[in-house]
């Protein structure tokens, strides 16, 4: 329902205003107030499963942020383009050309985190974030606001996914980027980690508990 | 023969792709309101599975991995950088078929369906087990098995959510938690209780 006024209102704003008011609404909007993941329900697959330790999860955040903005701005370079029966056919093939690109480009520069990520790279072509965005926002928007869409969007996933690797790591193991944080006389006292946390179970609570807090605060209830 | 029962049983209990690997999680949480949708749903995505799961080995096998081109007389050549591309093809192309075939002769499942239905697509579970089975080193048979298994892994995740969520109906849940919240912790639990089949092994 956001997303359709979203789509309007930009459409409303033709003129050329590179950094209006509009165009910082696309832009940050997504961060909270309308999160891809936990407001617009895209993109929870990878979410999950690279968080149990922040370092994969800020390269995963990265990695489908390029994607992401890439894609809508070719997309949308080339909506006219694409005849609507085939979009999704043309579409899969751009977002795999780039997720390509970037699985190579970590391959050459960081060949470890391209083995622990496995095959999550290339799960970032069937993130629903992706195809969400290109078909809701992409392709019926000009460039430039569907650019500044998909930074937002891949920002606002990287918000949550931080989060949950934050509380993932530093509950499950203890330490934030394999740095110890919590003391050792912490664990002398007798405290010791939540293995759950590392465990996919953890990931599904721990989500479902920020959604909480997120529905809380932006008052966006279901019925 | 132990060995595929093995696989298949791991695949569908052990390392359930739903609830162990968070593969398709999104059409996961969007069509498991209702049971009916829920089961035509996963036979849609076992049936894709199935098919894919080998077209992609077959695939990968005699066209993209290093040397696969040996029978051409290219033995040098290495296309496995055309593995996206390629798998997600395959699957864009059996995902049209399947929706084809179901308009003929399930129009009510096709309807009840909807969006979802070309959403299959772009579920992470079938891509997913594609890649996953390159990376397991299967062979055909094994990967075939692997397929279809993980597909009734994925069904029976879903049914079971769309059950709990029909009951859910009734309870009183804080305002906030509504919908997604509650979705999400209670796949949580799900995951918990099949966490409790590992170690299983035949």
């Amino acid at each position: 329902m956001s997303v359709a006024e979203a789509v309007v209102e930009v459409q409303a704003k033709a003129k050329p205003d590179w950094f209006g008011k509009k165009q910082k609404k696309t832009l940050t909007d997504p961060f909270w107030d309308n999160n891809p993941i936990t407001l617009q329900v895209l993109g929870i697959c990878s979410a999950l499963a690279v968080t149990s330790q922040l370092k994969p999860t800020v390269v995963m955040c990265i990695a489908l942020t390029i994607v992401l903005t890439g894609s809508n701005f070719v997309i949308s370079v080339i909506r006219r383009h694409i005849p609507s029966k085939i979009r999704i056919i043309v579409m899969l093939s751009i977002v795999s050309t780039l997720v390509t690109l970037v699985d190579q480009i970590l391959k050459a520069y960081a060949f470890d985190m391209s083995k622990e990520l496995s095959v999550f790279v290339g799960l970032i072509i069937t993130n629903c974030i992706v195809l969400g965005r290109a078909e809701a926002f992409a392709m019926a928007n000009k460039p430039w606001p569907s650019l500044l869409d998909g930074l937002g969007n891949g920002l606002g996933y990287s918000v949550i996914l931080l989060m949950v690797g934050f509380g993932r790591e530093l509950f499950g193991s203890g330490s934030l980027f394999g740095f110890q944080v919590i003391p050792q006389a912490l664990y002398d006292m007798g405290y010791v980690n939540v293995g759950l946390m590392v465990l996919p179970p953890g990931a599904f609570i721990l989500l479902g508990l920020i959604i909480w807090v997120q529905k809380q605060s932006s008052k966006q209830f279901e019925e | 023969m132990v060995e595929l029962i093995s696989i298949a049983t791991k695949a569908i209990f052990v390392e359930n792709i739903l609830l162990a690997f968070f593969l398709g999680m999104c059409s996961f949480l969007a069509c498991s309101k209702k049971i009916e949708t829920a089961t035509g749903l996963g036979l849609a995505v076992i049936f894709v599975l199935g098919v894919t799961a080998p077209v992609n080995w077959l695939i990968n096998h005699y066209l993209l991995r290093d040397g696969a081109l040996a029978w051409l007389g290219y033995p040098n050549v290495n296309l496995s950088f055309l593995q996206f591309i390629c798998y997600i093809a395959t699957i864009a192309a059996m995902v049209q078929l399947v929706e084809m075939v179901m308009d003929k002769f399930t129009p009510a499942l096709y309807q009840a369906l909807g969006i979802f239905l070309p959403l299959i697509a772009v579920n992470c579970a079938i891509l997913g087990t594609s890649l996953f089975m390159g990376t397991k080193g299967y062979d055909f048979t094994e990967s075939t098995v692997f397929g279809l298994s993980s597909g009734f892994g994925w069904l029976l995740a879903i049914v079971a959510m769309a059950a709990i969520r029909t009951k859910l109906q009734y309870s009183n849940i804080p305002h906030g938690l509504r919908g997604l919240g509650i979705t999400m912790l209670i796949t949580g639990l799900m995951a918990l209780g099949f966490m409790s089949f590992i170690g299983i092994n035949l």
